[in-house]
C-alpha cells in the first residue's frame, strides 16, 4: 500500500526545473504521434528546429507568435494567482481587436502619439469590461466564473460575426466578414525592417516585469496574493475580497484585451473572425508553464510559441498535421500539474517509511 | 466474572519523518472494561487510534484482537476493513457522516455490497431498532445527517459502529461536543453496553471524565506509554505529572474589579441560513477589566456571534455600540480600526494566510500603516524588523521569518495570532475557543496573554466550549442557546450545564 | 407573440427540441455523476469531441454503428481515467487537469482525424441511426413524431436517466457516490474506497459524456467537422448546477435548453429578414448563463466538490 505526504520543504530549484522537464516531456511525447503518422521524429524535430531558431526572420516569426501570448498568459497568470478562474481571454482578446478597429480605422483621424495610446487604452478597457461582468456576476450571485467566461467566449466571437457582417463591415472588402483596416498611424510600429515582428512585443515585455514587481512589493500584490492563497483569512483581516477581485478582473480581461489589440494592431491590420487561433485557451498553458509568475510567462510563451511555428513549419515541410502543436501543448499542461504534485507531495509506502521510487 | 483480554497492542511504534508518533506502546483492554487514553495534544493518541483502525500502517509492532474463540489472534494492519470485520470500531472527533444522507443510510452504508440492484431495508431496520432499545441510543433515522443536533449526530455515530457488531469501541474526545449532562447521559449508556460485553477506550484530556467514568487509564506522552493504573488508584494530582512530566500550574486569574461599560450589543439580531447560525435580540455589556465567558454547547450562535464581533457579518437589527458610539458599516477593515482584536475559532481557515511568510502574516491587519507601506508599495525592511521582534516576544518558532506560515505548529501558528492582535494593545478582544488543539503549555500561554490584557484595561470576549477554562478565566459568565444570551444565574457547574442544554431536559 | 405560439403547437418542434437534447442529456449526466462524488469535469467538452470522433471513424471504419457507440463509450472512459488520475489520488487542480483534458482530447482527436483524412474536400459520411419505425405508435398523432420517430440514441439517453436515477436513489452504490461527494471520510470509515468509488464515478461520467459527443456525429450529421462541439460540453457544465445534481431535473434542463434552440432556429428563419441571425445564435448561450446566474444562488453544492481527498491525512 503507498500513501501520499507533503514535502515539508519545497525546494527552490523544483519551481524552474518542473516546468522545463514537463516542457522537454511533451516534446518527446510528440515522438507518438509522429510515428504514428508514419514520420521520422528526429527529421520531424530538425525541421522544426530549423522553422523555430533556423533564421533571424524564422526567430522573428517565433517571437511575433509570442507576443499575443504574454498577454493571454500574463492575464491567466494574474487571475489565478487570486483563484479567479478567467477563462475567458478568448472572448476578451476579440473585445479588446473590436475596440481597437472600431476607433483606429478612421473613426477618429488622430497623429499617432495620440492615436496608438487611444486604440491601446480602449482596447484594455473593452477586455476589462468582459472579465468584469463575468465576476459580478460572482460575486453578486455566485455564479461560477469558469462557466460564465468559458460561455461568453462563444458569446463574443458569435457577436464579433455580427458586427463583421454589419456595423464594422469594410465597405471597400467585397462582402468579406473583415473590417476596414486600422491606420497607418494607428499601428504599433514594426521593430525590424521587412518582418512582421511589431512593438506591441516591447510594451508585453514592459506589463510582465510591471506586473512582476505589483504582485511582489506592492500592497495590491500583497492583497491579490492573501486573496487567492486563503481569501476566509483575508477577509477576516479586514481586506476587501470583493474590490481585490474585481482590480484583478480589470486587470486580467484588459491584457487579454490588449492580446487583441497588439494582433490587430500590431499584426494583422484589420479584424476577421479567425484572428486568435486559440491564444486566449494557450495563454492558461502559459501561465501553468510558468507557475503564474509573470517574468516565467516571457520564457512559457516562447516555448510555446515555438512550437507552434516549429510544428507550422513541420507541416509545410513533411505534410504532418499542425494539430500536432496543440497536442504538445497540452500535453505540457498535463505535464507540469504531475510535476507541481512531485514536487509538493512524496509518495512513501505507507508504514515502512521508506521512499518509493 | 472473569475479566478477559480482548484487544493487546504490542510495542506499536510510528515515525512520521523525524516525529516519532508512537513508541513502543503495549496497551491491553479486558472485556467489559473503559480504558481512558489520556494525553496532551501531540502526545500520539490519535495516531494510536489510527494505528488501530488501520488508517495508518504502525513501522513495528502488531495488534491482537479476540474474536470468537478465546485466543487472540493478529490483526490485519493497515486495513480499516479488517479492523471493521474484527470488531472494531471508532467514533471520530470529527463526524464521518454524510449529511446529504439520512442516518439510516450513513449506519448501512457499505455494509452490503454496493452491487445489489436493491437495498434490504426491512432487515436493517430491525437490526438497527434492536440495537437502539439495548443500548439506549437514540437518534431520528429518517432524516438527512445535516439536520441532527450534534449530540444526535454522535449516537449515529456508535449506532453505525454497534450496527457492524463492535465489541470494542473507540470514541476520540466524544464529549467535546456535548453538555455536561449530554456527556452524563453518554457515559450511562456506555456503562450499559459494558455491561453487557462491550469494551471501550475513550480519549480525553478532560481529568473529570476520567476519573468519573473509567475503569482503568492509561497516560501517553511524547508518544510513549508512561503509565497505566486502575482508576481508582489515581489523582487528578498524579495524572496531570504523567500527562507534563512535570507538575504546572493551572493559570488562574485572580478577580479584579471591572471597569465601566466600553462596548454593548443592542437588540442584534442575525437572520442566519440555519438555527445554528442566527441571533435572536442578542443584549451584552462588555466592561473594561473584564473577562466574559460565553459558555455553550458549539452550534447555538457563537460563530455567528463571532463572525459579528469580527464584521464578517452585519447585523440585521440592533446596534454595537462602542464607547457610547454606534459602529456604523461594520466590516472587518472597521472593526480592526475601532480597536477590536480577534482570535479566529479555525486558525488555519481564518487566522493565516498558510502561503504568505510568517513576517507577511504579522502585518496583514495593517496594510494601510504609513509604517508598513510607502505610496503603495510594501517596505520590506521594517516588515522583516518587525516580525524579528514579535518572534522574539512572543516566542514564535518555525523555520524562519520569510518561510511560509504553514509549516509552523499549531501552537506557534496561534502565538503569531496573539503577536498580531496583542501588539497593537486593543481595548476589547475577542478570543474564540483561543486554547483549542493546543498543549498544556502553549494554552496557558494564551491565557496569560488573555489575563494581561485584561488587568491593562482591555475587556475580553471568551467564547469557549471547554467549560473548565470559562470557569477558570471569566470574570462574568453568559450562555448562549439557540442564538440568545442568558446571563448565568451562577458559577456552578450544574446550574450552567443545564442552561447550555435548556431548562427542559 | 402569435408565431411564437404556432411554433409551441407543433410536433416537428418538440421532436427537433428532444433531438437538441439528446447531447446534453448524455453530458449533463456524465457532469452529475463526476460532481455528485466531489471532482469537477471541465474535459467534457474535449471528451465530447472524442466521442464523436472516435464513434464516427470506428463506424467509417466498418464497427458498424452500435460498434462505434461503444468505441465512443471506451474512448470516452479513458480521457475520463486520465483526469480521475489527476484528481483523486493526485488531489491536482480539478480546474487545470479539466481544461488540460480538453486541451488534450480535442487535439488527439484533430489530429487523429487529420492525419487520418489528410486531404479531402469534403467529409465522408456514414449511414447515421435512422429514427425508429415503431408500429403504431410512430403513427400516432404529435406524440408519433415527437417521441416516437426518434433515434434509438435519444431513447439510450431517456434510459440512462432512469437508471442514473436508480441507481443514485435506490442502490448503495449510488448512496456511496453521494456520501463521497459529501464527506468522503463517511465512506472510508464504513471501509469503503474513496479513490475507488470516485475514479469510477469519473470514468463512468466522462463515458457518457462521450456517448453526448457520438450523438452529434452519428445521429445529428453524418460526419465529422473540426469546432462541431461548440461549447455544448460548457453548456452541460452550467445545466448541472442549474439541476442541482438531480437527474430528472437534468432532464428537464436539457429539453428547456433543446426547446430554446429549435425555437431559436425556428424564429431566425421568421425573423431573419429584421434582426441578424447571430442574435438567436447567441441566444442559447445567453440562456445558459441567464439559467445559471438564476440557479447559483440556492445552488446545493456537493459539500466535498473540489476538495481532493488524501488517504491517512485527517
Amino acid at each position: 500500500m503507498i500513501r501520499i505526504e507533503p514535502r515539508e520543504k519545497i525546494s527552490n530549484s523544483s519551481t524552474v526545473l518542473i516546468p522545463i522537464i514537463a516542457a522537454v516531456v511533451s516534446l518527446l511525447f510528440a515522438a507518438i504521434p509522429l510515428l504514428a503518422a508514419g514520420a521520422n521524429p528526429f527529421v520531424a524535430y530538425v525541421e522544426m528546429a530549423k522553422g523555430v531558431f533556423g533564421s533571424v526572420f524564422a526567430i522573428s516569426e517565433m517571437l511575433t507568435r509570442a507576443t499575443p501570448l504574454i498577454y493571454t498568459g500574463l492575464a491567466a497568470a494574474i487571475a489565478f494567482r487570486a483563484k479567479l478562474w478567467n477563462i475567458g481571454a478568448e472572448g476578451q482578446l476579440y473585445l479588446g481587436a473590436i475596440a481597437a478597429v472600431t476607433v483606429g480605422s478612421g473613426f477618429f483621424d488622430l497623429p499617432a502619439v495620440l492615436l496608438l495610446p487611444l486604440i491601446i487604452v480602449l482596447g484594455g478597457c473593452a477586455g476589462a469590461a468582459g472579465m468584469a461582468a463575468p465576476t459580478y456576476l460572482k460575486v453578486r450571485f455566485g455564479a461560477d466564473e469558469v462557466v460564465t467566461t468559458l460561455l461568453l467566449n462563444f458569446i463574443i466571437i458569435i457577436f464579433l460575426q455580427m458586427l463583421l457582417e454589419g456595423p464594422l463591415q469594410d465597405p471597400m472588402g467585397l462582402g468579406w466578414p473583415q473590417s476596414a483596416p486600422i491606420l497607418d498611424q494607428g499601428m504599433f510600429p514594426p521593430l525590424i525592417d521587412r518582418m512582421r515582428i511589431h512593438s506591441g512585443l516591447i510594451l508585453a515585455v514592459l506589463l510582465a516585469v510591471i506586473a512582476h514587481f505589483m504582485i511582489k512589493y506592492s500592497v495590491w500584490g500583497f492583497k491579490l496574493r492573501a486573496v487567492g492563497e486563503n481569501s476566509a483569512a483575508a477577509k477576516h483581516a479586514g481586506i476587501n475580497i470583493n474590490r481585490s477581485l474585481f482590480g484583478v478582473a480589470l486587470l486580467s480581461g484588459g491584457l487579454a484585451g490588449l492580446a487583441g489589440v497588439s494582433e490587430v494592431a500590431g499584426l494583422k491590420g484589420y479584424l476577421t473572425a479567425d484572428l486568435s487561433p486559440g491564444f486566449g485557451y494557450a495563454g492558461i498553458v502559459v501561465a501553468m508553464l510558468a507557475g503564474l509568475s509573470p517574468l516565467g510567462v516571457l520564457i512559457a510563451s516562447v516555448f510555446i510559441a515555438s512550437v507552434f511555428v516549429g510544428a507550422d513549419s513541420m507541416s509545410r515541410a513533411m505534410g504532418i498535421s499542425s494539430f500536432l502543436a496543440d497536442l504538445v501543448v497540452s500535453v505540457s499542461l498535463l505535464c507540469v500539474l504531475v510535476g507541481g504534485f512531485i514536487s509538493k507531495f512524496k509518495i512513501v509506502r505507507a508504514g515502512t517509511g521508506k521512499r518509493f521510487k | 466474572m472473569e475479566a478477559s483480554t480482548v484487544l493487546r497492542l504490542k510495542g506499536l511504534t510510528k515515525r512520521f519523518g523525524p516525529i516519532l508518533a508512537n513508541d513502543d506502546i503495549t496497551i491491553e483492554l479486558q472485556k467489559g472494561e473503559v480504558l481512558a487514553l489520556l494525553g496532551e495534544n501531540g502526545a500520539g493518541k490519535t495516531t494510536l487510534m489510527n494505528m488501530l483502525f488501520g488508517h495508518y500502517l504502525p513501522d513495528s509492532g502488531n495488534i491482537e484482537i479476540k474474536r470468537t474463540d478465546d485466543n487472540l489472534v493478529p490483526l490485519e494492519l493497515g486495513d480499516p476493513s479488517a479492523a471493521l470485520a474484527a470488531g472494531i470500531g471508532m467514533v471520530h472527533q470529527h463526524f464521518t457522516l454524510a449529511e446529504n444522507i439520512t442516518a439510516f443510510e450513513n449506519i448501512t452504508l457499505g455494509a452490503e455490497s454496493l452491487f445489489s440492484l436493491r437495498r434490504n431495508q426491512k432487515k436493517a431496520q430491525t437490526k438497527i431498532k434492536s440495537i437502539m432499545s439495548h443500548s439506549g441510543l437514540d437518534a431520528p433515522l429518517d432524516i438527512p445527517v445535516g439536520k441532527l443536533s450534534v449530540g444526535e449526530r454522535q449516537r449515529v455515530e456508535i449506532l453505525k459502529a454497534l450496527y457492524r457488531d463492535a465489541h470494542i469501541l473507540v470514541l476520540d474526545e466524544p464529549t467535546a461536543v456535548l453538555t455536561p449532562q449530554e456527556a452524563d447521559s453518554l457515559f450511562s449508556n456506555l456503562r450499559r453496553m459494558t455491561n453487557q460485553g462491550l469494551s471501550v477506550i475513550f480519549i480525553t484530556h478532560k481529568m473529570r471524565e476520567v476519573l468519573s467514568f473509567s475503569d482503568r487509564l492509561v497516560v501517553l506522552r511524547d508518544g510513549k506509554n508512561v503509565g497505566s493504573m486502575k482508576t481508582s488508584d489515581a489523582s487528578e494530582k498524579k495524572i496531570a505529572r504523567l500527562m507534563v512530566g512535570s507538575e504546572t500550574q493551572k493559570v488562574s486569574s485572580k478577580r479584579i474589579k471591572p471597569g465601566g461599560p466600553i462596548l454593548s450589543l443592542n437588540e442584534i439580531s442575525v437572520a442566519g441560513q440555519s438555527k445554528r447560525d442566527s441571533l435572536h435580540e442578542v443584549n451584552l455589556i462588555l466592561n473594561s477589566n473584564e473577562i466574559l465567558g460565553i459558555a455553550g454547547i458549539s452550534g447555538n450562535g457563537q460563530n455567528v456571534l463571532a463572525d459579528l464581533i469580527s464584521g464578517l457579518v452585519a447585523p440585521d437589527r440592533g446596534s454595537i455600540v462602542l464607547k457610547g458610539v454606534a459602529i456604523e458599516n461594520i466590516s472587518p477593515f472597521n472593526m480592526i480600526k475601532s480597536g477590536f482584536g480577534r482570535i479566529p475559532e479555525d486558525r488555519h481557515r481564518q487566522g493565516i494566510v498558510g502561503g504568505l511568510s510568517v513576517s507577511e502574516n504579522m502585518i496583514i491587519e495593517r496594510l494601510d500603516d504609513p509604517q508598513i507601506q510607502n505610496f503603495g508599495f510594501l517596505r520590506s525592511s521594517v516588515i522583516n524588523k518587525n516580525a524579528k521582534t514579535l518572534s522574539e516576544k512572543y516566542d514564535v518558532r518555525g523555520p524562519g521569518i520569510d518561510q511560509a506560515s504553514r509549516l509552523l505548529s499549531g501552537g506557534n501558528i496561534q502565538k503569531l495570532i496573539l503577536a498580531r492582535v496583542f501588539e497593537k494593545q486593543p481595548e476589547i478582544i475577542l478570543a474564540n475557543q483561543p486554547t483549542r488543539g493546543l498543549d498544556m503549555g502553549a494554552a496557558s500561554e494564551v491565557q496569560k496573554h488573555l489575563i494581561e490584557a485584561r488587568d491593562r484595561g482591555g475587556g475580553v470576549i471568551l467564547i469557549s466550549e471547554d467549560l473548565d477554562e470559562i470557569l477558570g478565566l471569566a470574570d462574568r459568565i453568559v450562555v448562549m442557546r439557540d442564538g440568545k444570551l442568558h446571563d448565568a444565574i451562577s458559577n456552578s457547574r450544574e446550574d450552567i450545564g443545564l442552561m447550555m442544554a435548556g431548562d427542559s431536559t | 407573440m402569435i408565431d411564437i405560439l404556432n411554433i409551441l403547437l407543433t410536433d416537428s418542434f418538440w421532436a427537433a427540441s428532444l433531438r437538441i437534447a439528446t447531447p446534453l442529456i448524455f453530458g449533463v449526466l456524465g457532469a452529475l455523476i463526476c460532481e455528485r462524488s466531489g471532482t469537477l469535469n471541465l474535459g467534457i467538452e474535449g471528451i465530447f469531441v472524442v466521442g464523436a470522433m472516435c464513434g464516427w471513424m470506428a463506424t467509417w471504419l466498418g464497427a458498424g454503428l452500435w460498434g462505434g457507440i461503444i468505441v465512443a463509450f471506451i474512448c470516452g472512459a479513458f480521457f475520463g481515467l486520465i483526469h480521475a488520475v489527476l484528481t483523486v489520488p493526485l488531489g491536482l487542480s480539478q480546474h487545470v487537469s479539466g481544461l488540460g483534458i480538453t486541451l488534450f482530447a480535442t487535439s488527439v482527436s484533430y489530429f487523429t482525424y487529420r492525419t487520418a483524412l489528410p486531404d479531402v474536400a469534403s467529409p465522408p459520411r456514414i449511414e447515421p441511426f435512422q429514427p425508429l419505425d415503431i408500429p403504431v405508435l410512430s403513427d400516432l398523432p404529435f406524440v408519433g413524431l415527437v417521441l416516437f420517430q426518434q433515434t434509438a440514441l435519444t431513447w439510450l439517453a431517456l434510459l440512462m436517466v432512469v437508471l442514473v436515477w436508480y441507481v443514485l436513489n435506490r442502490t448503495n452504490l449510488g448512496l456511496a457516490i453521494k456520501a463521497v461527494g459529501d464527506n468522503p471520510n463517511s465512506v472510508d470509515a464504513q471501509g469503503l474506497s474513496v479513490y475507488a468509488i470516485r475514479m469510477w464515478a469519473i470514468v463512468i461520467g466522462s463515458a457518457l459524456m462521450a456517448l453526448g459527443g457520438a450523438f452529434l456525429t452519428m445521429s445529428a450529421f453524418d460526419a465529422f467537422f473540426f469546432g462541431m462541439v461548440n461549447g455544448r460540453g460548457w453548456v452541460c457544465i452550467a445545466l448541472v448546477i442549474f439541476a442541482s445534481w438531480r437527474p430528472g431535473k437534468a432532464l428537464i434542463g436539457a429539453l428547456l435548453f433543446g426547446a430554446f434552440d429549435a425555437l431559436q432556429v425556428r424564429l431566425q428563419t421568421e425573423m431573419g429578414a429584421f434582426v441578424p441571425g447571430q442574435v438567436f445564435l447567441m441566444a442559447p448561450y445567453v440562456l445558459s448563463i441567464v439559467a445559471l446566474v438564476i440557479a447559483a444562488r440556492s445552488a446545493d453544492y456537493p459539500r466535498a466538490l473540489l476538495t481532493p481527498w488524501f488517504k491517512g491525512q485527517r
